[in-house]
């Protein structure tokens, strides 16, 4: 059974003993091995970095006493194995598309994971909480609007825009997501998507800045263009990388970048259309 | 006098800013307050070190500032350091960087866009070997912020 490969050595025996929890009545190996699957589906889907993943998948497992289990996860699957002499066989090979992040869940599934590993759940009760992770709210589609405003008058500031310039990029960055939550909230392509919302938020900052709100264009369109920006990818994309997953982390910092692609090509679609109807005076 | 009244507004902003993207990532709502004040101490780390030194050893160390109370804060409040990290040093990442190098090329100005892509790349090498060298201290150095059991 044993192999030299990387997940063997991760795997290995001198780790110290934990202490076993209890798994319930009727529990299988099989049940186990399904319930880590599942906190890590839900792990990866919500942005975790893959080491978090891997780790919660190995400690979970080893927390109900099935110490055969082999994973590999990648940024959008989790291919988990198991079996032994005395422990069920186990395979599963599970699809996770990429898809928004809520940080919220994460860290409800670590804490879940540590309180695993204290041995306070059996695997019913886990697999309850699960469900209920699963089903925590998303913000209010309000509370994200005006979450979107703040941001992006708080970044035109630090992208040396002035107090108008803030104004200016708070209404345009509370029209972003407005138009996000209620027309475009249909599955579309991404890159459809974010060239249109690159579109509509450079519409509007000229607008607001034609009509006088605002004084350096350049900073009120970066302003609000910041909300659609792709941070949290980029940031554990980098993470990824810098342990060594570089798979995930190219395909989230090549997400990311694709992301700003569409975005300035929607901005800049705008600006020549403009400067093409208007013969360049008016952006002059 | 100026550089100071700009510097705290930047820094108001930094914590305006880090908070709503705390709540557009749905980090947990009580962890709202800490992104903001992570968000803003990078912010100013970055800009007083600007002073002083070059821009890129200025978002380096920004970017250690970030992580380095991240990873505290993680201890503390026992919680992945995601939840501080991602919207903490978003102030430091170069987006808007990213997006100027394309939207000048899309407007054809190639130098521009050359100059823009080349101080994103080197902000972002920063941030990089900013995360890889906090995370690579031991946990252990950080075990006195937690917090006993009651």
């Amino acid at each position: 059974m044993e192999t030299e490969n990387t997940a063997a050595v991760q795997n290995r025996p001198e780790d110290p003993p934990e202490k076993q929890a209890f798994r319930g009545e009727g529990v299988s190996d099989q049940d186990v091995c399904d319930l880590s699957v599942r906190a890590g589906e839900i792990l990866l889907e919500n942005g975790a970095e893959l080491f978090r993943v891997e780790d919660t998948i190995r400690r979970i497992n080893r927390a109900y006493g099935i110490h055969s289990s082999r994973d590999f996860v990648l940024s959008n699957g989790i291919f988990l194995t198991a079996g032994s002499d005395d422990e069920g066989y186990y395979a599963r090979v599970q699809h996770i598309p990429l898809s928004s992040s809520h940080l919220d869940r994460v860290a409800a599934v670590n804490q879940l994971s540590r309180e695993i590993t204290e041995g306070r759940h059996t695997v019913p009760e886990a697999n309850a909480i699960l469900d209920r992770i699963r089903q925590m709210p998303e913000k209010g589609k309000w509370q994200q609007i005006l979450a979107s405003a703040a941001g992006s008058g708080a970044f035109c500031i630090l992208f040396s825009g002035t107090f108008p310039d803030m104004l200016a990029a708070f209404l345009s960055g509370g029209i972003l997501y407005l138009l996000l939550m209620f027309p475009l909230h249909r599955p579309m392509s991404k890159i459809v998507l974010n060239i249109l919302c690159g579109m509509a938020v450079s519409a509007c900052s000229v607008l607001f800045w034609k009509l006088g709100l605002g004084e350096n264009l350049s900073a009120i369109i970066a302003g609000s263009i910041i909300p659609l920006v792709p941070g949290l990818a980029f940031t554990i994309g980098i993470r990824d990388l810098s342990n060594g997953d570089y798979i995930a982390g190219s395909v989230r910092i090549l997400d990311a970048l694709l992301t700003i692609f569409s975005i300035a090509l929607g901005v800049g679609i705008t600006m020549s259309v403009i400067h093409a109807l208007t013969g360049g005076t008016l952006l002059g | 006098m100026d550089f100071l009244l700009r510097c705290l507004a930047e820094c108001a902003a930094a914590f305006i800013g880090t908070a709503a993207f705390a709540l557009l990532f749905s980090v947990p709502k009580k962890y709202y307050f800490f992104g903001g004040g992570i968000g803003a101490a990078g912010w100013l780390t970055y800009r007083l070190l600007g002073l002083v030194c070059g821009r890129i050893i200025a978002v380096f160390l920004g970017t250690v500032a970030v992580i380095l109370l991240s990873r505290l804060l993680a201890v503390r409040e026992k919680c992945p350091v995601t939840e501080f990290m991602v919207p903490g040093l978003f102030p430091l990442v170069p987006g808007a960087g990213i997006y100027w190098t394309v939207y000048e090329l899309v407007m054809e100005n190639p130098s521009a866009a050359s100059q823009r892509g080349f101080e994103s790349f080197q902000d972002v090498i920063a941030i990089v070997l900013g995360i890889i060298v906090v995370f690579e201290l031991p946990q252990k150095l950080f075990h006195f912020a937690g917090r006993k059991k009651e």
